[in-house]
């Protein structure tokens, strides 16, 4: 590590960081651990995959980077606030307002509208109707779903059900959006296509992008990958 | 965000219209039900209070023989004019006195004929009974006295014997008197009992004794309380002068009775508020039964919705927002239980007001309570799976097939 990264993080606070975070399910003798001991910075703008076998522990650091689980150990630190000692509703709103979710199952809303379901976070952020109608319609735009914004998700393909699922995820601005397997259910060109929209708004608009994939070409798209083994991070690449 | 609410609210419920309905369908049968039954047992408590009302609320009937239990009395002897005269005479406070004397009799004109009620009056009747001649004229005294075969027909039996002709100057057969038709009296309807008031005659009393009966009977003195004296005293003295004039020693009950138009009226009209309040009660626990078919309704839902919990919640819906989603659904869908409910209870009311001959009394009080009721259900029925759905875990939910 060299010396202009390490004041770099210095003088700015990193935007995620775990500190000894440990998780453990169960109790006594039946206690499993999910994660030991992990130590791991994310800044602003970043692009990292993350990678590893199932039960490797990557799903349970990912629930806890999105706030929806809280560790057992050690801290967690979300723009410097420690979200171990933040409640449940504190941690929804530090979701709400700067969180973007990407799920490898899309999790839309059936019978809904594509166009509602990316306007469901803005409602839960209070923003007028016709603003609210104005930010999706733009959104779904930006993922190249313009003109299927009243399509309703067993209208769509995949791929496109995933993109109204991105579009969902940055219509908020998010500071940051956390991916798991965002490609699992596509075909190869489908997943190009999805790589190559989180990649554009990593660049352009500075999203910070924590993606979870099984995938070595999928993982090609982040800066930095990150590969978890039995609850402990055991590799970490980081691409010039 | 409450609009919001609300709109999400009626999207998840049109979205499933038959299942909505059928849950709400417990809430409008049971708002309807309260609603129809205090109306129409509000419309009976008038009709009740109205007809008494009619008969004169300072009224006061004397008849022979005691009520031994329901329906029956002991038998006892007659009255007679004199006690009516007595009563007239050495009472204060009276206004009016009427005895009269009643029989069935089968009444003939042409090829008609007709069974009814045959009353002998004498001229203080009409003021007593609140009746009114509508055409024709009363009794003179001079018929009265001499005990002349006219009569007066009730509008029920003109109707029978004479459909649209004008029966004035006609004559009838009364058993085997004839009589002259010389008025005819304003119909008065049903009483609350279902008889019909309007089915009857009446003669000179003295026309009824001497020609009809063939005795010197008297089977009821009516008589009115002069306005502002104390019913209870008249009554007092009417029985002690009834004593009196009946020999009884004072070891022995009264062999007659005085009856007040007041506690009738007080009794009749306790009764049908009893009998509301009872059936409005039975018909709140079908609302009950209503709200325990929303929970359940509601608690399939959110297990259906599990995954979309999931979403709401991972986006960053908070607890309470949750929350007032599924109270919020559950409140709008008795609503609009307790909406169709008023609309079924007051077509139904005004049916069946018409069927049952009571006036329809718009009740604005129970309409506005039964809703409130039925949205009250919404809450406490809703609370439970609403609470459900708020605590899920975001990561269990999602995972939620």
């Amino acid at each position: 590590m060299n010396t202009t990264v390490i004041s770099k993080r210095i003088n700015n606070l990193s935007l995620i960081e775990l500190r000894g975070v440990n998780k453990v399910y169960g109790m006594g003798g039946a206690a499993m651990h999910a994660l030991r001991d992990i130590d791991l910075r994310i800044d602003q703008g970043e692009f990292v995959a993350v990678m590893g076998p199932s039960g490797s522990g990557k799903s349970t650091c990912m629930n806890i980077l999105g706030c929806l689980d809280t560790p057992t150990g050690g801290a967690y630190l979300f723009k410097g606030v420690d979200v171990g000692n933040l409640s449940r509703d504190q941690r929804a709103l530090l979701r709400r307002n700067y969180l973007g979710f990407v799920f490898q199952g899309y999790n839309l809303l059936n019978r809904t509208s594509a166009l509602e379901n990316v306007e469901l976070p803005l409602i839960y952020r209070g923003i007028p109707a016709d603003e609210r109608r104005m930010s999706a319609l733009k959104a779904l735009e930006a993922v190249g779903l313009k003109g299927w914004e009243s399509h309703t998700p067993g209208e769509l393909s995949g791929g496109q059900q995933q993109r109204v699922a991105i579009a969902r995820a940055i219509v908020t601005a998010p500071k940051v959006l956390l991916a798991d397997e965002p490609t699992g259910n596509l075909d190869s060109t489908h997943s190009r296509e999805i790589m190559e929209l989180l990649t554009s708004f990593n660049s352009e608009r500075s999203i910070t992008i924590v993606m979870v994939t099984h995938e070595p070409d999928m993982a090609a798209y982040a800066r930095r990958i990150i590969r978890f083994f039995d609850g402990v991070i055991d590799l970490e690449k980081q691409k010039e | 965000m409450l609009w919001e609410t609300i709109l999400l609210a009626l999207r998840e419920i049109r979205r499933n219209v038959l299942r909505s309905s059928l849950t709400v369908l417990g809430i409008v049968i049971g708002v309807a039900a309260v609603i129809t039954m205090v109306t129409l047992g509000g419309g009976a408590t008038v009709q009740v209070s109205e007809q008494i009302a009619s008969l004169g609320s300072n009224l006061l009937m004397i008849t022979p023989g005691q009520r031994i239990g329901m329906g029956q009395r002991s038998a006892a002897a007659a009255f007679d004019v004199d006690d009516a005269e007595a009563i007239a005479r050495d009472i204060s406070s009276v206004s009016a006195v009427a005895p009269s004397s009643s029989q069935g009799v089968t009444v003939v004109f042409g090829n008609e004929n007709w069974s009814t009620k045959v009353t002998g009056i004498d001229g203080q009747y009409f003021k007593v009974r609140n009746w009114t001649i509508e055409s024709g004229r009363e009794f003179a005294s001079s018929e009265l006295r001499a005990g002349k075969a006219v009569c007066i027909l009730g509008a029920t039996v003109r109707r029978e014997l004479f459909g649209g002709q004008d029966p004035l100057g006609s004559k009838i057969r009364i058993e085997n008197v004839s009589c002259q038709i010389i008025g005819i009296l304003e119909a008065k309807g049903q009483s609350t009992m279902g008889t019909d008031r309007d089915d009857l005659i009446l003669i000179p009393l003295r026309t009824f004794q001497r020609r009809i009966a063939g005795n010197q009977d008297i089977g009821l003195i009516q008589i009115s309380v002069r306005d502002g004296a104390s019913t209870d005293k008249v009554k007092q003295d009417i029985e002690q002068l009834m004593r009196v004039r009946r020999h009884i020693s004072p070891s022995e009950d009264d062999n007659f009775s005085v009856r007040d138009m007041k506690e009738i009226a007080k009794m009749l009209t306790g009764t049908t508020k009893v009998l509301t309040a009872l059936l409005g009660a039975v018909a709140a626990v079908s609302l009950l039964v209503g709200g325990i078919g929303i929970m359940n309704i509601m608690l399939v839902s959110v297990t259906e919705r599990t995954r979309e919990i999931g979403i709401r919640l991972a986006i960053g819906a908070l607890t309470r927002e949750v929350l007032m989603q599924f109270l919020v659904e559950a409140i709008v869908l008795s609503s609009f239980g307790g909406l169709f409910g008023i609309v079924l209870a007051l077509t139904a009311s005004v049916w069946l007001a018409r069927v049952l001959q009571v006036p329809f009394v718009f009740n604005s009080g129970i309409v506005v309570i039964a809703f409130f009721f039925s949205a009250a259900v919404g809450v406490i029925f809703g609370y439970f799976p609403a609470r459900q759905a708020a605590r899920m875990d975001p990561i269990e939910a999602l995972r939620h097939e």
